[in-house]
């Protein structure tokens, strides 16, 4: 996962009326009546796993374990993109948007019996941002008040953070954000107690305690992780797991023929690529496997700084030349090909949106009309772990059937990230490996640090250098529509951002990476528990197995 | 004696600081920057020198290295990057496994070898003999991943004898530590064999045999212990092999050990664990040397310590 950059310029002093009123507090979420109660799985990993701290945690293997010992203000409904109030039982948003007002639930406690209040929420606020903590979310929360003092280390606490009472607490910000909802849902917000917090110090990551609806009841290093049921959990009905190990250090080849002799449930690290299309072969397994989207996208950049790449002509004919299907092809079919830089599943996705088809007569008309009727000589960077040469080598023949002679660097992550931070680093870049992967379902993750202007910095990641101002205003305004209920409209906003953006063509998109999550025959539950856009691999609280009594 | 030990302490604490520079230096020069790591990837740059400072990151190698050199003699490794536990805690967790299934490889390739270098020996010349050396020059040159896949495939996978993996009974360890084995049984083979050989030839085994001593009893009871002697001595130098092999074969079984800890420290460059280890494992193999080189006398008289 990959953090947004916090600093969306919000310049924006529109006079917004909003009326915003108390955002309904919904009943519990309907629980899946066909679920049954009980029963454990077995999970596997290649790798240890690294903290369950959640102000700390931050890879895909951690993410959703966090969320199952942990709970913030805010949470999605299972399997899908949609904010609901979770720790929260309402929210309200004043009509300025800088204003955040949540009432707590009553009644949740910690794993360790006390009760969660208002405090612990700003404590744990307070414990991110402070750099002591060495969190790498602090910046979500960069539109918080107060939140420059805390990371310059001259505040302890957020001053935009009131405790009303100790069931209501108060948000003030620095400008309207529309994301914050989503920022309330995030790992890096999640609530912990202080007590405990203070008795394990840096270690509270290996002792977790949180509110949520497991428990950790064993962490043996390098070989295993047991979550419990958390008897006490608030959401009744959850989960209906009683127990989830994780085993950890098992090759994925190895988990793969531990799923088949039914000695395990889900192999967490996925289907090894070389018996990708093995098991998709074979039609038993193939029903046990569930295909969902990512939040990904897999592109090419093409540095607007550097000639003939400042040429958008140059760059329209680039994003022409690339057949996307083929590459597709390449990697066994695990992507879909991507015409604009948002996923599908991501809203604001434009459906309707064509982007640049596949088409080399119009490739090479186009760089003729740019002055390259006999194409040029650039490089193209990709970092150096399969599959990513053999596509870089597959956009290579795409490029050279119009004339452009691209050479390879095949380099170490850290060195193709060097050189696209560096603004005379690279012309183009591969971006496999690398790619954005978006921390929360909303459209601007996709815009701040990879597309605009605050990313086009030495050291920055929007490799391409592209900065327009009006469309960082555009994202601005955007990210002011803070009220829920406008979410279509500012939806459609985005759209239109990207849609401007394809127009400058500053990336050449190429795909998005599919989730293939297999299962064993027990495992009960919706599919889209499965590849569940914020639990990756699975929805520990909402699983469940047949086979119990 | 006692001037010899103290010149072997003396040179094995400077190797060990020899491969603590070496392995500082070389890890201070990968291009990663472990701050960038720790602090995200778009952290701001006020964030990332925060806990540059914090870490002591922002300090000439030279302070670097001496902080380390300072905590390390009070037994601090610091702390992973990555998994934020301390590093001694995280190879203390995993030292039992690796240990464990060092026990195990030395019981493997001693049985193996051992048998196979003395019928070798005995069989001298025939086809026995050849077969066997064959094997054990296959074993010693068949590299470990490859061992390793095919034990499991034939033995966990096809016949399911034992388990795909992992760790805890005695039938986990059986395959990593016969993968384990076979490399070092290859050696002691080939040792066995010249060094039974050797003793075969000795004037008291020919006395033996002319006094009309049964076959058997001139191998078992009069030969073998003299040959056995110096090979055992081998052991201590055999840790240099084991921790060679245990990255790879513990990654292949699963096995909770320092190998996969090491495996993973690499990819995912956690400076703190890579050093950790890799400490570790050269003070087993100075220690297994030293070990060596101080017993082999008592076992054979003919060598002396200088």
């Amino acid at each position: 996962m990959k953090r947004f950059l916090a600093s969306t310029v919000a310049a924006s002093a529109l006079a917004l009326a909003l009326m915003l009123g108390m955002a309904s507090a919904r009943a519990e979420d309907a629980v899946d009546p066909n679920a049954k109660q009980g029963g454990a799985i077995t999970i596997t990993y290649k790798d240890d796993v690294a903290t369950l701290d959640p102000a700390i945690g931050y890879d895909w293997q951690n993410w959703s374990m966090i969320k199952s010992l942990f709970d913030g203000l805010m949470d999605y409904e299972p399997g899908t993109t949609n904010l609901k109030p979770d720790l929260a039982e309402s929210y309200e948003i004043s009509p300025d948007g800088k204003t955040f007002t949540f009432k707590l639930r009553h009644g949740v406690k910690f794993h360790n019996g006390r009760e969660m209040t208002a405090d612990d929420v700003k404590y744990s606020l307070d414990r991110v941002t402070n750099p002591k903590t060495q969190s790498p979310g602090a910046g979500f929360f960069g539109s918080i008040k107060g939140y420059d003092e805390v990371a310059a280390g001259k505040a302890e606490s957020l001053s935009g953070v009131t405790v009303v009472d100790p069931y209501t607490v108060k948000f003030d910000l620095t400008r309207p954000d529309a994301t914050f909802l989503h920022v309330m849902a995030i790992n890096f917000s999640h609530v912990v107690p202080k007590e405990e917090v203070e008795k394990y110090g840096a270690d509270f990551g290996k002792h977790p305690v949180g509110t949520g609806a497991f428990k950790l009841a064993e962490w043996t290093l390098g070989q295993r992780i047991v979550f419990e049921r958390n008897p006490d959990y608030w959401h009744k009905g959850l989960p209906h797991l009683d127990k989830i190990t994780f085993e950890i250090g098992q090759e994925p080849i190895v988990a793969l023929l531990r799923l088949q002799k039914g000695e395990i449930d889900i192999p967490g690290d996925g289907i090894p690529p070389a018996k990708f299309q093995e098991v998709m072969a074979d039609p038993e397994q193939k029903a046990r496997v569930v295909v969902g989207g990512q939040l990904h996208t897999g592109y090419v950049t093409m540095n607007t700084t550097m000639a003939p790449f400042d040429n958008v002509k140059v760059r329209q004919a680039v994003n022409m030349a690339i057949n996307k299907d083929r590459i597709v092809q390449l990697i066994n079919n695990r992507a879909v090909p991507a015409n604009q830089p948002l996923p599908p599943s991501m809203p604001g996705y434009d459906k309707a949106f064509k982007g640049y088809a596949y088409d080399v007569a119009k490739a090479k008309a186009l760089l003729a009309e740019a002055g390259h009727p006999d194409g040029f000589e650039t490089q193209l960077f990709t970092m150096n772990t399969d599959p990513n040469p053999r596509i870089a080598q597959a956009i290579q023949q795409d490029l050279a059937a119009v004339g452009i002679k691209a050479s390879i660097q095949s380099l170490a992550q850290a060195n193709v990230i060097a050189a696209g931070g560096d603004k005379a680093g690279a012309p183009m870049i591969w971006s496999g490996g690398m790619a954005w992967i978006a921390d929360f379902p909303d459209p601007s993750n996709f815009y701040g640090p990879i597309l605009g202007c605050a990313g086009a910095v030495p050291g920055g990641w929007n490799w391409s250098w592209y900065c327009n101002k009006d469309l960082d205003a555009k994202a601005a305004e955007a990210d002011s529509v803070v009220d829920p209920a406008k979410g279509a409209e500012r939806d459609k906003m985005w759209s239109a951002i990207y849609d401007k953006i394809m127009e400058d063509a500053p990336w050449a998109p190429v795909f998005n990476e599919q989730r293939f999550t297999m299962k064993s025959p027990r495992m009960g539950g919706a599919d889209n528990l499965y590849v569940d856009p914020v639990h990756i691999p699975i929805n520990y609280d909402n699983v469940y197995v047949n086979d119990v009594q | 004696m006692i001037a010899y030990l103290g010149r072997r302490l003396i040179q094995s604490a400077l190797i060990l600081l020899g491969v603590s520079l070496i392995t500082f230096a070389l890890l201070y020069l990968l291009p990663a920057d472990p701050v960038r790591q720790i602090a995200g990837r778009s952290a701001t740059p006020q964030t990332v020198e925060n806990i540059r400072q914090q870490l002591g990151l922002d300090q000439p190698f030279v302070v670097q290295y001496w902080h380390y050199l300072v905590s390390l003699l009070s037994g601090d490794l610091g702390r992973s990057y990555i998994q934020r536990s301390e590093v001694t805690e995280l190879i203390v967790s995993r030292l039992p496994a690796t240990l464990l299934l060092m026990v195990g490889a030395i019981l493997c390739e001693l049985v193996i070898g051992l048998s196979m270098g003395l019928i070798a020996a005995v069989r001298r010349g025939t086809t026995t003999d050849q077969t066997l050396m064959v094997a054990s020059f296959v074993g010693v040159s068949a590299p470990q991943f490859v061992v390793g896949l095919l034990l499991l495939y034939v033995f966990a996978v096809r016949l399911s004898w034992f388990p795909i993996g992992g760790y805890g009974t005695w039938r986990h360890l059986v395959l990593p530590s016969l993968t384990m084995g076979i490399l070092g049984a290859g050696w002691y083979a080939r040792m066995m064999r010249s060094s039974m050989i050797d003793v075969l030839r000795q004037d008291y085994v020919r006395t033996a045999r002319a006094k009309g001593l049964a076959r058997g009893a001139i191998i078992f009871r009069h030969a073998l212990p003299n040959a056995i002697l110096p090979v055992i001595a081998m052991i201590g130098i055999d840790i240099g092999i084991f921790m060679g092999g245990i990255v790879v074969v513990e990654s292949v079984f699963g096995w909770p050990g320092i190998g996969q800890l090491a495996w993973q420290a690499i990819q995912r460059v956690d400076i703190p664990i890579i050093m950790g280890v890799t400490l570790v494992s050269a003070f087993a193999i100075v220690l297994g040397n030293l070990l060596a080189d101080i017993v082999a006398p008592f076992i054979d008289p003919r060598i002396k310590l200088r």
